[in-house]
């Protein structure tokens, strides 16, 4: 009984903690969007807007490298970008705190459930599926 | 158009949509992309990519407060995720050849079976009997309630897990959550209590969404300048909408909302039929 009561306990400070992760990961992202948004509005407000058509995207908002360095010059599309990384990051992040939570649980099952979870992820980042 | 002016009239757009996705439990990308479509003649690509940033952020958003009040069951949900994971790459995959217009057709398709089911009557359905593989995979849980714990079994598994595949590759394939077939797959199909399934699909939808949103990012589909005023419209309109939802549960606004949207999936069919999307 003792060991179930433990259990459960476990259980819900996990989901505490995935929880509060999750509110602050969207906080810290949508402020960044906003933010990265300010400054593309005060930058190019005034172009003329044209997504009628799909063209190809400059790279610093499609590869890590360039972002970075287009985030340190302070292109506001750079740090939308960003902002938008960091809150795709924010579920996948979730599923990692949940591998730990099952290994301290001792659900090995789980553990490895969790694992070929993020391994789906991690194929559809690194496996060149954009094409 | 102005980029600010542009920005201003998505912002304005994405808030009501996200309010509507709210309100209807249909989610707020299912609205926004006929609005970018249809409306302000957006690329399905973009509009696509956009709305499925905002499902991430609606789905992690308003997770908080279900995960804390323990209802969502978190090993079915990691489960059906691995599902759901690799349907959404499929239809990211998917997207890239399929032709524009097909893309639109089957967005009126699932919308206007959204809005139906966004309808349907929810019967709390809560009984112990588990499959063994159910049992295996202790999907089995309790949440609780006014009565205090309900416990409730998990049947049927892997009916309930090829229908998340085909909910993933929809997610993946139009940029949706795809929560009306989540439920489909486990209230239907896995009979699990109402409460415990949509709560538990909103869980997934963020992951699932996420799956496929690194792929679309690497492919130019997600325009920053276009994601950044869909992202924060739907996420402010979708908070209003949970304030509110507490309020006002009324049955007449509801079909009000279903009809609406299934004007806007006839005009996406219509559209892609006639090629003019």
């Amino acid at each position: 009984m003792k060991q179930a009561e433990d259990k459960l306990l476990k259980d819900k400070d996990i989901q505490h903690l995935i929880g509060s992760l999750l509110r602050w990961g969207v906080l810290l992202s949508m402020t960044v969007v906003a933010f990265g948004g300010i400054i593309y509005l005060y930058r190019h407000g005034h172009n003329v807007s044209d997504y009628s058509t799909f063209k190809l995207q400059p790279d610093f908002t499609r590869e890590g490298w360039p972002l970075l360095q287009g985030v340190l010059a302070f292109k506001g599309r750079a740090i939308i970008q960003l902002g938008i990384i960091l809150l795709i990051a924010t579920p996948i992040m979730r599923v990692v705190f949940s591998a730990i939570g099952f290994f301290f649980e001792k659900d090995y099952l789980y553990v490895l459930i969790t694992v070929l979870v993020l391994g789906v992820i991690m194929f559809s980042m690194f496996g060149g599926l954009a094409g | 158009m102005s980029v600010l002016v542009l920005t201003v009239i998505i912002i304005v757009g994405a808030y009501a949509a996200g309010l509507v996705g709210s309100l209807t439990g249909l989610g707020g990308a299912v609205v926004i992309i006929p609005l970018l479509t249809i409306l302000l003649r957006v690329d399905i690509h973009y509009a696509i990519g956009a709305a499925l940033v905002s499902v991430i952020a609606t789905s992690s958003g308003s997770a908080v407060a279900y995960v804390k009040q323990g209802i969502t069951n978190m090993r079915l949900g990691m489960f059906l995720e691995i599902a759901t994971t690799s349907g959404a790459i499929t239809g990211a995959i998917i997207a890239q050849y399929l032709p524009v217009k097909y893309i639109a057709i089957l967005f009126g398709i699932v919308l206007i079976f959204s809005a139906l089911m966004s309808l349907r009557k929810k019967i709390s359905q809560a009984d112990t009997i588990e499959s063994p593989l159910s049992h295996k995979l202790k999907l089995s849980s309790s949440y609780p309630s006014g009565d205090g714990e309900i416990a409730y079994g998990v049947r049927n598994v892997a009916g309930g897990f090829v229908m998340m595949i085909f909910a993933g590759v929809m997610s993946g394939l139009l940029g949706i959550g795809s929560g009306a077939l989540k439920v489909v797959a486990m209230d239907g199909i896995m009979r699990i209590p109402f409460k415990v399934s949509t709560t538990t699909s909103n869980f997934m939808i963020g992951v699932t969404a996420a799956a496929s949103a690194v792929v679309y990012l690497q492919r130019g589909y997600i325009e920053p300048g276009l994601a950044m005023p869909v992202v924060l419209g739907v996420l402010l309109g979708a908070f209003t909408g949970s304030k509110i939802l507490v309020h006002a549960q009324s049955n007449k606004l509801r079909y009000f909302f279903a009809v609406i949207v299934s004007i806007l999936a006839v005009q996406m069919i219509y559209k892609g039929v006639t090629g003019a999307i």
